[in-house]
């Protein structure tokens, strides 16, 4: 019996235009780790919702063909009872966890199923061991961080043992290190229960190497279903967009892309055997940035104290510079989103000052929050909107109604909309602004942020975009910059904060993106081709 | 302001009893009237809190419940036609008509700002000190669905409170005029709906649609359990036994008649002592 199998499975939302799913038949084995790939919109989500039940059950809508799991036909069961079979984890980690202490919610699946008391006690400390919570337990959800509370709501998914898995972008709320962690647990629980594992991932450099097979969705249809190898060539030769930054890389220097770092890096070794020896001897040459001359943005000995609690920033000093594009990164909780709200004034230091030489704009996490008018045209000025790429067509529509990436320009041209005119903005800040984003989007927005006049600072867990978008990167921990420079300074040395190329590179040349990377061993290979 | 695990007794004790103690204290708020009895209740009330570790907590119920009980005092005073010593003359106002406020309408309306002000303390105690989910557990036996939208109802508050500070965030990051609070209204309500449809999605995929009815848990009664359960009979035994006794004679119409007797003084005492002997024992109140 198959874990998951779906047979010319159409499906629509109710009010769509089109369909999400649009005649898809997979079969998936039971053990397999499989992860969808594909843009915004391709049907990944809509596909686990399949498998669990949640479409067409939950959401309605029309639904063609058939779809098993575990054996059970959603047609005729409902999400409910496939919960014993089906497990899920979704994106938000803070709208999925519904009780008061993480005992509780790892209790509540096997609670409605009526276990018993003991079954459901042992069944609980199973899943804690599991996946490394026990010491979370009786802790209340309230207070859990955003990695802790995904692991959480991974624990209530898998506390029934169900034999499918499925995530929903389980990684795009977490910082690289709780990311990281996830995927190993994962595949850990693979293969130590043969559970089957059914993953939806923008950002497959994290999981790919962990997976059997990848399935690539365009426009609800399976455009690939493959082993990551050879997916990995499909998505070099017709969907680059799709392609990891390592199998980029070594697409541009001709050799058959391969998943993973370790991977890689013996790919290249097949090719230049003595790459070892001379990537490490491969020094960046980078300029310091310029800390002198007039200032867009200045923080001087700045601490953010909280009453009966930590200092979040601790005499932070910083100063940036006019049009500067400044990527702000560290791990959750060193300081990054105080960092930008202190310097749009939405809190003020405890001690210290900060001076901006204009208005700083900010852009929250959730562009949604920003949006209250029934049009886009009455949200921001037309000068706004044509500067975020967003022109008459979009005028009339409701702002609700916009995909992720628009609403995320729309809430841009809010902020940057001032009265006092365009060159009234100084500053511009962003926190997080690519969570949930496929990589065309980030590549968008990394272009119109750099387009622009104002400094930009953006606080991000993403390297790969901070490579596309920042000249400088500053390094938080604990509330203070451990690490000042160049985009190829700070990242190229890096293990969780640097980029897929730059890992495999060994930060040689400071590359950072697959074309620098590329280049560097091109160099290498005709030094070593003269020396020979 | 939400349920945390905390090292005291109360929070050692299952949720029937916690919430037998604190239904309890509210029914004797409710059946006193006498200021003394009622003023003695509200302070063992805030010490019960404090015994539990959550002072903190009520001192913010508090803080909100004030306003409020000045506010029901200025409106009985104002709107009560009772009372026979007059102590100040408005004269005739416009929608009020005659307005004479009274000695005994303001003294009654303070009786039924503490009685506010106990109430809320009662609630906050019960909020802070008993466990939500083994509430839900205790009560999903006789309606499941009933009892985990409760549940959810009160979690939800603190998530709700979140993102609506969030949301005002957002607006003062937007230049120019601020949005009408009917657009944010509007704003908010879709963010909501937005919320609780990912909370049911989340419920489903966690069987919740095909729930079956749980099975008896049966734990053996703790000190704790029994102490508080205890308290909880005899807060109403003192608090309905002396009000039927006429041990704490309280009128406030026509003329004010509120005596402090020894029998008041007992009631006080006995209350005090009942609400709060169970904080004295503190053996295995860590979890």
């Amino acid at each position: 019996m198959s874990a998951l199998e779906l047979e010319r499975v159409t499906y629509t939302y109710p009010g769509a235009g089109r369909p999400a799913l649009d005649d898809v038949t997979v079969t998936i084995a039971p053990g397999e780790l499989v992860v969808l790939a594909g843009a915004s919109g391709s049907g990944k989500s809509t596909l686990l919702r399949a498998a669990n039940g949640l479409v067409p059950h939950f959401y309605g809508g029309t639904f063609a063909g058939r779809a098993r799991a575990a054996g059970m036909d959603t047609r005729d069961h409902g999400p409910g009872e496939l919960a014993a079979a089906v497990g899920t984890l979704f994106q938000d980690p803070e709208t999925q966890v519904v009780m008061g202490t993480a005992r509780a919610e790892l209790a509540f699946p096997l609670e409605n199923r009526g276990e018993t008391p003991a079954g459901v006690a042992r069944a609980v400390e199973e899943a804690a061991l599991a996946l490394g919570i026990a010491q979370l337990l009786d802790r209340p959800t309230a207070e859990l961080s955003g990695g802790e509370l995904q692991r959480v709501a991974l624990g209530a998914a898998l506390a029934g043992r169900p034999s499918l898995i499925v995530l929903d972008e389980p990684t795009s709320q977490l910082d690289p290190v709780a990311g990281d962690e996830l995927i190993a647990t994962l595949r850990r629980l693979n293969e130590d229960s043969d559970a089957t594992v059914v993953i939806a991932e923008h950002r497959l450099e994290r999981c790919l190497a962990a997976a059997d097979r990848v399935i690539a969705l365009i426009d609800g249809r399976i455009a690939c279903d493959a082993p990551p190898s050879e997916f990995l060539s499909w998505a070099a030769r017709s969907q680059p967009a799709l392609c990891t930054p390592g199998a980029t890389l070594l697409h541009r220097l001709g050799l058959p892309p391969v998943a993973g770092v370790k991977r890689a890096r013996a790919a290249l070794r097949g090719t230049l055997p003595e790459v070892d020896e001379m990537l490490p001897a491969y020094e960046a040459k980078t300029h310091s940035p310029q800390r002198r001359g007039p200032r867009a943005l200045r923080f001087d000995r700045v601490w953010h104290e909280i009453a009966d609690g930590p200092a979040i920033l601790r005499s932070l000093s910083l100063t940036i510079g006019p049009g500067e594009r400044v990527a702000l990164m560290g791990r959750n909780g060193a300081g990054k989103s105080t960092l930008l709200r202190h310097a749009a004034g939405l809190m003020r230091p405890t001690r210290g000052r900060i001076e901006a030489s204009g208005r700083v704009a900010l852009l929250l996490q959730n562009p949604s929050d920003y949006l209250v008018h029934e049009t886009v045209a009455r949200e921001a000025s037309a000068a706004a909107l044509a500067t975020v790429g967003l022109d008459d067509s979009f005028a009339g529509r409701h702002p609700r109604d916009l995909s992720g990436g628009e609403k995320q320009r729309l809430a841009l041209a809010i902020v940057i909309d001032d009265p006092a005119g365009p060159g009234a903005t100084a500053v511009l800040c962003l926190d997080e602004p690519t969570r949930g984003m496929d990589r065309a989007l980030k590549d968008e927005l990394a272009s119109l942020l750099r387009s622009l006049d104002a400094a930009v600072i953006v606080a991000t867990h993403d390297p790969e975009f901070v490579a596309a978008f920042a000249d400088r990167v500053v390094l938080l921990a604990g509330g203070a910059p451990i690490a000042d420079g160049t985009a190829a300074e700070v990242l190229a040395r890096g293990t969780y904060f640097a980029t897929e190329t730059a890992r495999i590179l060994g930060g040689a040349g400071g590359a950072l993106r697959p074309e620098q990377g590329a280049a560097v061993l091109q160099r290498l290979t005709r030094a070593d081709e003269v020396l020979a | 302001m939400s349920y945390r695990r905390r090292a005291s007794p109360l929070h050692a004790a299952r949720a029937g009893a916690g919430c037998a103690y604190c239904l309890a204290l509210a029914i004797a708020a409710l059946t006193l009237s006498n200021p003394i009895a009622l003023g003695a209740l509200t302070l063992t009330i805030a010490a019960a809190g404090v015994g539990a570790g959550v002072g903190r907590e009520l001192r913010g119920a508090a803080v909100f419940a004030a306003p409020l009980a000045v506010m029901v005092t200025l409106v009985n005073a104002l709107v009560t036609r009772d009372g026979l010593t007059v102590i100040w003359r408005f004269g005739n106002l416009p929608v009020l008509g005659q307005t004479d406020v009274t000695l005994e309408a303001t003294a009654y309306g303070a009786i039924l700002g503490l009685r506010a002000v106990a109430l809320i303390l009662c609630a906050a105690l019960y909020t802070a000190a008993v466990d939500p989910d083994q509430v839900l557990r205790l009560f999903r036996r006789v309606s499941f669905r009933s009892a985990l939208t409760a549940s959810l109802a009160t979690r939800m508050v603190p998530i709700l409170a979140r993102d609506s500070r969030r949301l005002a965030d957002a607006q003062r990051c937007r230049p120019g005029p601020r949005p009408s609070r009917a657009q944010l209204l509007r704003a908010t309500t879709s963010g909501v709906l937005d919320r609780a449809l990912d909370v049911a999605a989340a419920l489903e995929v966690r069987g919740y649609g095909a729930a079956r009815r749980p099975q008896r848990v049966r734990r053996p009664y703790s000190r704790h359990d029994l102490a508080f359960g205890a308290a909880a009979v005899a807060v109403i035994a003192v608090a309905i036994g002396s009000r039927v006794a006429g041990l704490v004679p309280f009128q406030a119409y026509p003329s004010l008649h509120a005596p402090a007797g020894l029998g008041t003084v007992l009631v006080a005492a006995a209350l005090a002592a009942s609400a709060l002997l169970p904080f004295a024992d503190r053996r295995g109140i860590e979890r």
